[in-house]
């Protein structure tokens, strides 16, 4: 499965650091309504994305054009898995999308979006 | 023979630039540069009480050129349009700047984090507090010895006792994740598990990085760079040890012995970092003050944004190394050849390998330098120009006394 996903941690001279995931655990349902976290700040690459985290400093890196449409278009939609239909990622990709999404929800950059109704 | 310096190809006959590739390994993307800096580095000052023997921007006295207060803010202003979302304060000594803690508040009140390097000379108790009020600001205290006898023959006399008290001025305001930040030289190699307990006994975090042979670390890099030996057991150490301690990714050429260090092993210059020093200037990265990496000014029209994403020098380092003797080896992918900044200033050619490189390449190309070869050097030195308090005595100079009577209370004086 192809990763789309990079987590970092900013160490000096601009050298990410790969960290430990982040203790606070959220589980992932594909089901639920989900947002990109309001502290979290996305910045276009050509490869995809930086997404920066200003509470716990932690960095990563979207590596699929298609995954930043993911979690930009999150909130506009009832749930995570209506967003991955609504950006045209087919079924086969699911899963590595979903993957992703586990893994920012993991690292706080995406959370329950308390105001989306399943 | 002199010495080879990156060839800068005219626009016209510069080969194709291969296309990025999508998906794949970020390092691979990172190559190939991107947006805006993941974080930079940025010197405010040129000016630093002390005089350290490897200091790698040759600082000392303040350029009278220096960014004003509203140039640095208008910096600010542009990383946090350009989305960068860190940088790395140093100088010289930042604290010395009467405006600095101004701009540290500037700059987190405009998204952009800071992380600020500091011998503590300015770190009182209020200080101290102040900071650990602060969100969004890390700090590092620089130490090159566990003790003060290793310490202060290179950073200088009471170098050491004034780190230590910055140390326990943060760790008593209840600051947390402040850093202890070590450059790795012989003197010092053995010491890194005293440095550990000693950090730990703060709290805080231990951060080491490697001596680049960069400003005034080219006249001791012969003296002060780590043994073969002592790299082997850097790399063991770094092996055991590495979840807890912070690198800066700074030995990627140690990767070579085998197992690859955790982080980007990758000379990030010109790709994902760079410098601006205190008068604006962007060089491709810290250890590379010198003409040859200049890539523009943050004051030329377009500031550092235009700088960034246009300079030719840094197209030039966003292209994967495709030739040279280094490519050719077996360990090419786990080390990249090793630190541009370390081959430059030691006369080596870029696409050859690292002067410590760990397979044995680097010594041999380091003895097979023509006899009238001649470095190059920076021309940018703000170094003291008189004798400085506290004097590092690495290259045998004594100590100056304080006060002239601390030496002899009847010193100076004429008894005729």
């Amino acid at each position: 499965m192809r990763r789309l996903l990079s987590g970092r941690h900013i160490d000096s001279h601009g050298a990410p650091v790969t960290t430990a995931v982040s203790p606070a655990e959220v589980a992932f349902d594909p089901a639920a309504p989900w947002r990109r976290a309001r502290s979290v700040a996305l910045r276009p690459e050509p490869f995809g994305a930086l997404v920066y985290h200003f509470g716990n400093r932690k960095l990563s890196f979207l590596k699929s054009k298609t995954l930043v449409a993911v979690v930009e278009a999150l909130a506009d939609h009832p749930s995570a898995s209506a967003t991955l239909v609504a950006c045209g990622v087919g079924e086969a990709q699911r899963p590595a999308y979903e993957k992703a999404l586990a893994d920012l929800a993991r690292s706080q950059m995406i959370e329950p979006n308390p105001e989306g109704t399943p | 023979m002199t010495a080879v310096l990156p060839s800068r190809t005219p626009p016209s006959a510069r080969p194709t630039t291969p296309d990025r590739p999508v998906g794949g390994r970020l390092i691979d993307q990172f190559e190939y540069g991107l947006d805006a800096p993941i974080c930079l580095t940025w010197e405010l000052t040129y000016a630093c009480n002390l005089a350290c023997a490897h200091c790698l921007s040759s600082s000392g006295r303040r350029d009278p050129r220096e960014l004003s207060t509203a140039e640095a803010e208008a910096v600010i202003d542009e990383l946090q349009r350009m989305q960068v979302f860190y940088v790395n304060v140093g100088g010289g000594e930042p604290t010395v700047r009467p405006d600095f803690w101004h701009l540290l508040d500037y700059a987190i009140a405009h998204d952009v984090g800071v992380k600020f390097s500091t011998n503590g000379i300015k770190l009182d108790r209020t200080r101290a507090a102040q900071l650990a009020r602060t969100d969004y600001v890390d700090v590092q205290i620089s130490l090159d010895g566990a003790t003060a006898e290793v310490n202060d023959r290179v950073r200088g006399t009471g170098s050491y006792a004034t780190a230590i008290r910055a140390l326990e001025n943060l760790a008593e305001a209840g600051m947390k994740d402040f850093k202890v930040s070590v450059v790795v030289t012989r003197e010092n190699a053995g010491q890194l598990d005293e440095f550990k307990a000693l950090t730990d006994s703060f709290g805080a975090q231990l951060r080491i990085t490697r001596l680049r042979p960069s400003g005034r670390g080219a006249d001791v890099w012969d003296e002060l760079h780590p043994t073969m030996a002592q790299q082997k057991d850097l790399y063991q150490w770094l092996l055991a040890n590495g979840d807890g301690v912070l690198t800066g990714d700074s030995f990627f050429h140690l990767s070579a012995f085998g197992e690859a260090l955790p982080g980007l092993n990758l000379c990030g210059a010109g790709r994902v970092v760079c410098l601006i020093d205190p008068v604006g200037d962007v060089y491709a990265c810290p250890f590379a003050i010198h003409e040859n990496f200049l890539a523009g000014n943050v004051r030329d029209e377009g500031g550092f944004q235009r700088v960034w994403q246009s300079s030719e020098l840094f197209a030039d380092l966003r292209n994967p190394q495709t030739g040279g003797a280094c490519t050719k080896c077996a360990h090419f992918d786990a080390c990249r050849g090793g630190c541009m900044a370390a081959k430059f200033f030691t006369g080596l050619p870029l696409d050859g390998p690292d002067p410590e490189c760990v397979q044995g390449y680097g010594e041999t190309a380091l003895a097979a330098r023509d006899l009238e070869l001649v470095t190059p050097r920076s021309h940018i030195d703000h170094s003291h120009s008189g004798p400085v308090r506290g004097q590092p005595t690495l290259l045998g100079i004594p100590p100056i006394p304080a006060k002239i009577c601390d030496e002899s209370p009847l010193a100076g004086l004429d008894l005729r």
